[in-house]
């Protein structure tokens, strides 16, 4: 697996001050999100305390921690995915292009427009393999014409490294389809309504090792026209593929009593990896907890 | 216990692992009792049939079989225009569809993806509440209100029975089933396709139409088709709000009122003083029920098909 030197990546390499201070300001590359403050809670449970980060342009960024660490329900509200559970509520600001996205007046539809997810568990809709693809588009009213479509489903496809192996089954159920192309066709069926962002929930955990390489090669190719903020697990997948490292933790909520997630650190990965400022991210990271 | 039995002469051997036989004995008669109770049911089951089978096979083998296609039903008179009976229930199976189809599936889109934990756990109980009533409570709200203030206000029929009267009441009577077999359906659709389906930009309705639905088709045809059997097999309001006590002239009109298969049968079955009648009204009766069984019992197939499809899926 080729390493992923953000050194060579041209838009960056010459900006970045390796030594900046995690969730500055972003007056070095354009920022994507801007995190301050940022509490969720599940009822009167407080599931994440206090999070700030910044999430650059054309970045994978990864956020990695033990289980129960806040970092998937940090990752559901940069496209307001966490709005599908009734009880759950946001505070602080969130911020997309500069742009508060909870602010009252946005509609979390066109959020999700803009910000496309790939979830933990392959989950094709049980239509066929060009449905899949379509879906977005269709609901979007991207393409008026059969031809239109037919051209973004093969783009799609074909951005996803899936076109070859599916070309000639576009009309096959998307179920008949092995784990890690099933994951492709949904990293296919994200890309589709041509989003800023992609949102990605631990994509290869249910993945065998040759299928998750796919997947992360894949992201390596997609990161120049997406900005990609990755869940993850596996530690080495977070070194081998992200610019950025959020390590949280779960940590005791002395006056509730509950365990409640936590941003330790946020660092250019190769800082978080060979160099943590926190006790607690150098732990994680070298296998001593988690 | 295994001490007792390992034979000192031949010390560990298959002797010593065999099963104790009043065990054995017991397991099997537990067996064999459980055997029983399923073989009775399945015995109840032949014996239904072919008493059925029996009488409606007289009845087809003597009949003359002008009168199965004449004015009307009068099985006393020995004119058994069977096509009376058929077009009424097939009318109001067909008015009870049109009434608890929209609102079955509607009332099952609303608990399954729209009302909040809250309102669903109230709505679902008394929705099985409303599938608890006894058809005769049912019969007499058809027969007292919906005639009157359905049938009679709306569409300008009797106050009395009628078979539209009838078939609103199915109706009513098969919304639940038929919201709770979709909702079920509905529910056991993955939460991971709704939220692929948001996180693609879809608003409730378009995930709830282009994902939800086709996901749940099998389980939605399933609850269609075995409403409809309900409704075809549903004897008590049919017979008092179907506007038709013993005999019926033939009818396709929905504001007349006529006897349904069943109601037919129920006549007959309840008797009167002249309950004999012509030579094979008696067994009229069976090629009735005969009728009945052959067309539930396929739906009932077909809805088993379908059932299994879903499991099937995802």
């Amino acid at each position: 697996m080729e390493q992923a030197e953000p050194e060579a990546s041209p838009r960056l390499g010459l900006y970045i001050d390796r030594t900046m201070q995690a969730a500055a300001p972003g007056t070095i590359g354009d920022t994507v999100f801007e995190v301050e403050d940022l509490n969720v809670y599940y009822g009167d449970f407080r599931a994440v305390q206090d999070a700030t980060l910044t999430v650059y342009k054309h970045e994978i960024t990864a956020m990695i921690g033990p289980s129960g660490c806040g970092k998937t329900t940090v990752l559901r509200c940069f496209n307001r995915m966490n709005d599908l559970i009734p009880i759950a509520r946001v505070e602080g600001r969130l911020d997309f292009q500069n742009v508060p996205i909870y602010h009252p007046r946005v509609d979390p539809v066109e959020v999700r427009r803009r910000i496309g997810m790939v979830f933990q568990k392959p989950n094709p809709f049980p239509k066929s393999i060009y449905d899949n693809i379509a879906f977005g588009p269709r609901v979007c009213g991207m393409a008026k014409k059969k031809s239109e479509l037919d051209g973004i489903v093969e783009r799609s496809l074909n951005r996803a490294a899936l076109w070859d192996e599916v070309k000639d089954r576009l009309k096959d159920s998307a179920l008949g389809l092995s784990g890690g192309q099933q994951q492709r066709l949904c990293i296919a069926r994200a890309i589709a309504v041509d989003p800023d962002v992609l949102l990605m929930d631990e994509p290869c955990s249910a993945l065998d090792p040759i299928a998750t390489a796919r997947i992360e090669d894949l992201m390596q190719e997609i990161k120049n026209d997406y900005t990609i903020v990755i869940v993850t697990h596996n530690m080495q997948q977070a070194a081998r593929i992200s610019n950025r490292t959020a390590f949280f933790t779960a940590q005791l909520d002395s006056t509730t009593d509950q365990r409640c997630g936590l941003l330790v650190e946020y660092d250019r990965t190769e800082t978080i990896f060979s160099n943590p400022s926190d006790e607690r991210t150098e732990n994680y990271v070298t296998g001593r907890f988690g | 216990m295994s001490d007792t039995r390992v034979d000192p002469a031949k010390g560990f051997s298959v002797e010593s692992l065999t099963a104790n036989p009043r065990q054995a004995r017991k397991e099997r008669l537990i067996r064999d009792s459980l055997g029983a109770t399923a073989l009775v049911s399945v015995l109840i089951s032949g014996l239904i049939i072919w008493s059925l089978f029996s009488e409606a096979w007289t009845f087809m083998v003597e009949v003359d079989w002008g009168s199965v296609w004449d004015i009307g039903w009068f099985p006393r008179r020995g004119i058994y225009d069977i096509k009376t009976l058929i077009v009424a229930s097939l009318i109001v199976t067909g008015i009870a569809m049109i009434v608890a189809g929209p609102l079955g599936l509607g009332a099952a889109i609303y608990l399954s993806e729209y009302a909040r934990p809250g309102v669903r756990r109230t709505l679902k109980p008394i929705l099985e509440i409303l599938a608890g009533i006894p058809s005769v409570v049912l019969g007499f709200f058809a027969l007292e209100w919906i005639a009157p203030n359905v049938v009679k206000t709306l569409f300008g029929g009797p106050a009395a029975g009628s078979l539209l009267a009838a078939g609103i009441g199915v109706g009513v009577l098969v919304v639940p089933l038929v919201a709770s077999i979709s909702e079920d359906a509905m529910k056991a659709v993955p939460m991971s396709l709704r939220e692929a389906s948001s996180g693609l930009g879809a608003r409730k309705i378009t995930t709830t139409i282009r994902v939800v639905l086709p996901a749940a088709v099998s389980g939605l045809m399933a609850a269609f088709i075995v409403a409809v059997s309900r409704a075809l097999g549903e004897t008590m309001v049919v017979f008092m709000a179907g506007g038709a006590a013993q005999t019926a002239v033939y009818t396709h009109d929905p504001l007349d009122g006529s006897l349904p298969l069943t109601a037919g049968m129920t006549s007959l079955a309840r008797g009167t003083d002249s309950v004999v009648g012509e030579g094979l009204t008696f067994q009229s009766l069976f090629f009735v029920g005969l009728m009945l069984f052959v067309v539930t019992f396929a739906l009932n197939v077909a809805a088993d098909r379908f059932v299994h499809r879903v499991r099937e899926q995802y």
